[in-house]
């Protein structure tokens, strides 16, 4: 795995005036890059659609009508009704609120854990350094279906379990590249200058590495939010997350699993929305790292 | 050679240790007494005194855990609380069907993705680079139960080529191979796009080397360039890679045994997690950590044995 760090700031920084430059040159990059446009128009879909559930909602959610059960699309159920005769499409948009908030809760959470873990990792003495890295090592030896199908075991489904399964499952990600952008800035002048100085080690982390490490984790962050809302929505579906009456994705893919031979419509109504917001993610995360840190590339 | 291998083994034991003591906690950190969970509301005291001195759950529980250690040691993994039967025995029998689905599904992954990944980095920019670029984002995108699904919506309801459930009759291998298609599909369908970029990026890497471009300068032929000196070294960092994603591909064959009634252990973790059957829970576990562990090591070892300077770097 090649070092991923980004371009420390004294010396390489180019002069003031031409910063301002640089940055509108990559915003210009980033506009005509199309997989970017058409990534960020998809979250920006799923950001809305989720907020303003309520007001794209054509039914209540939650409310039943077993006469129109199993319906296929319809003027009034524009993506059909599942086995109680609930609205579909409700349900998917307010299925997407409980996805943001994984999404949004799990992956802050994990990235700045991840972040703190990784500078200490990368910068605190060797010890610590190696016991970090053999907690990493353990957490990714549990796959994630399997760690969450222990917890679930031990603790009940709940929506609070999908989150501390996500964090941290995804700590490991944030916190490793966190440290090999530590180390690689460990011994640059700057630093070293800083150290002379006498500044605190928490000064040193927080206030000079901490900016030259967040770039990288947060593109990873974008390309992370996929795999979590995955995880939830797989997890739901297994009946071990979010549950029902609760509508998500995962919930609903499964309701419609149990009626696949009578009706198609809830699995495809189900999937489509987790496809996008993959798509979506993934497409944007790639034209930012591709804008922004092409070196990330070879790391991932 | 010998020194890497004795540091690698090490590593694992310790992961492994690890892994089981996590684990170990976390079941022993139940609110509530594992007996009346084990045996449930309704068993008398006696059998519940019996119960917790057989399970040595009336020792402190390092006690309990040096205990596990050395039963897990000698391939003891314990006794299925309902039916009585060793987990292990339990376990023997449910393994292979894992293990064929994984293999099956990284082989149709690697036979797919290594190629189009060097076709890709061979003729960068051409048709056939694009086609791949967008569709091994668009298979990583897709989640790997959602594949299974729809494949079973499409194949098997719609279409009727395929069978949608179970493995197939015991004996009748043509019969078992016609169960594996989907799930296998399903679960290696994600691999294909990972391995072509993976493999496209090391390729067009390696494609840039002056050794490379002393064989085209000595008028080597362009395909024993590419497979007889580039692909070979192209291919290590995606060795690695394939015993990292290993964990990701088992959870990914979680799903396909519980959505295609699959026997396996996925399907054994999660039809006993529903029972509360604990000790059938922790063995499996237990075996699925133990098989990433060996795969992750195997890929190591694989690479540090085909690329010396692994060796000197570990």
């Amino acid at each position: 795995m090649s070092e991923i760090h980004s371009d420390p700031p004294a010396g390489a920084a180019p002069a003031p005036e031409k910063a301002y430059s640089v940055r509108a040159e990559k915003l210009g990059l980033f506009l005509r890059n199309p997989m970017g446009m058409f990534g960020l128009i998809l979250v920006i879909m799923f950001f809305v659609s989720a907020i303003f559930a309520p007001v794209f909602a054509t039914h209540d959610p939650l409310a039943l009508d077993i006469p129109a059960r199993m319906a296929g699309p319809s003027a009034d159920h524009w993506a059909g009704t599942d086995q109680l005769g609930r609205d579909t499409y409700s349900r998917v948009l307010y299925g997407g609120r409980v996805a943001l908030k994984v999404a949004m809760i799990g992956v802050s959470v994990a990235l700045i854990t991840g972040l703190v873990l990784g500078m200490l990792a990368g910068f605190g003495p060797r010890w610590l350094d190696n016991f970090l890295l053999l907690v990493f090592d353990t957490i990714r030896s549990f796959p994630t279906v399997v760690l969450a199908l222990a917890a679930v075991a031990l603790l009940g489904p709940s929506m609070e379990l999908v989150l501390a399964i996500v964090i941290v499952t995804t700590i490991p990600g944030y916190a490793r590249l966190a440290r090999t952008s530590t180390l690689a800035l460990k011994n640059t002048e700057f630093i070293l200058a800083e150290r002379s100085l006498g500044a605190s080690t928490a000064r040193i982390l927080f206030v000079h590495i901490m900016p030259n490490v967040i770039g990288p984790m947060l593109i990873l962050a974008a390309m992370d939010v996929p795999v979590v809302v995955t995880i939830e929505a797989g997890l739901s579906f297994l009946g071990l997350g979010v549950q029902p009456p609760t509508a998500s994705w995962g919930t609903i893919l499964n309701e419609g699993y149990l009626i696949i031979r009578d009706t198609p419509w809830m699995v495809i109504a189900g999937g489509i929305p987790l496809v996008l917001t993959t798509l979506g993610f993934t497409f944007l995360g790639e034209a930012l790292r591709d804008v922004f840190d092409p070196k990330l590339r070879r790391g991932q | 050679m010998l020194w890497y291998l004795m540091k690698r083994l090490c590593l694992s034991v310790i992961i492994i240790v690890m892994a089981v003591g996590a684990l170990f906690i976390m079941l022993h950190s139940i609110p509530g007494d594992p007996v009346s969970i084990a045996l449930g509301p309704r068993a008398t005291p006696e059998v519940q005194a019996a119960y917790a001195a057989k399970m040595h759950l009336d020792k402190p529980i390092y006690y309990q855990f040096f205990i596990f250690l050395g039963d897990v040691a000698q391939g003891d993994l314990g006794v299925d609380v309902f039916s009585n039967r060793p987990v292990a025995l339990t376990l023997g029998e449910q393994l292979p069907y894992t293990i064929a689905l994984a293999v099956a599904a990284l082989g149709w992954a690697i036979a797919i993705g290594i190629p189009l990944g060097c076709l890709s980095a061979i003729w960068p920019n051409s048709w056939i680079d694009r086609v791949t670029g967008i569709l091994s984002v668009g298979t990583i995108a897709l989640p790997s139960f959602l594949v299974s699904i729809w494949s079973i919506l499409l194949f098997s309801i719609t279409l009727r080529w395929m069978p949608v459930i179970g493995a197939g009759d015991e004996g009748d291998i043509v019969d078992q191979l016609y169960h594996l298609v989907l799930p296998a599909f399903a679960v290696g369908l994600g691999w294909v796009g990972y391995l072509a970029r993976m493999v496209r990026a090391s390729m067009l890497e390696v494609m840039g080397e002056n050794y490379i471009r002393s064989a085209r300068a000595f008028g080597l032929p362009p395909a024993r360039i590419v497979f007889r000196y580039a692909l070979p070294v192209a291919v290590l960092p995606t060795i690695t890679l394939i015993g990292v994603g290993f964990g990701g591909l088992l959870s990914g064959t979680v799903f396909a045994e519980i959505i295609f009634s699959r026997p396996g252990v996925g399907r054994i973790i999660y039809d006993m997690v529903l029972a509360r059957n604990f000790p059938v829970v922790q063995g499996a576990v237990l075996v699925t950590i133990a098989l990433y562990v060996v795969v992750t090591l195997i890929a190591d070892l694989l690479v540090s044995w085909l690329d010396p300077r692994v060796r000197d770097t570990f």
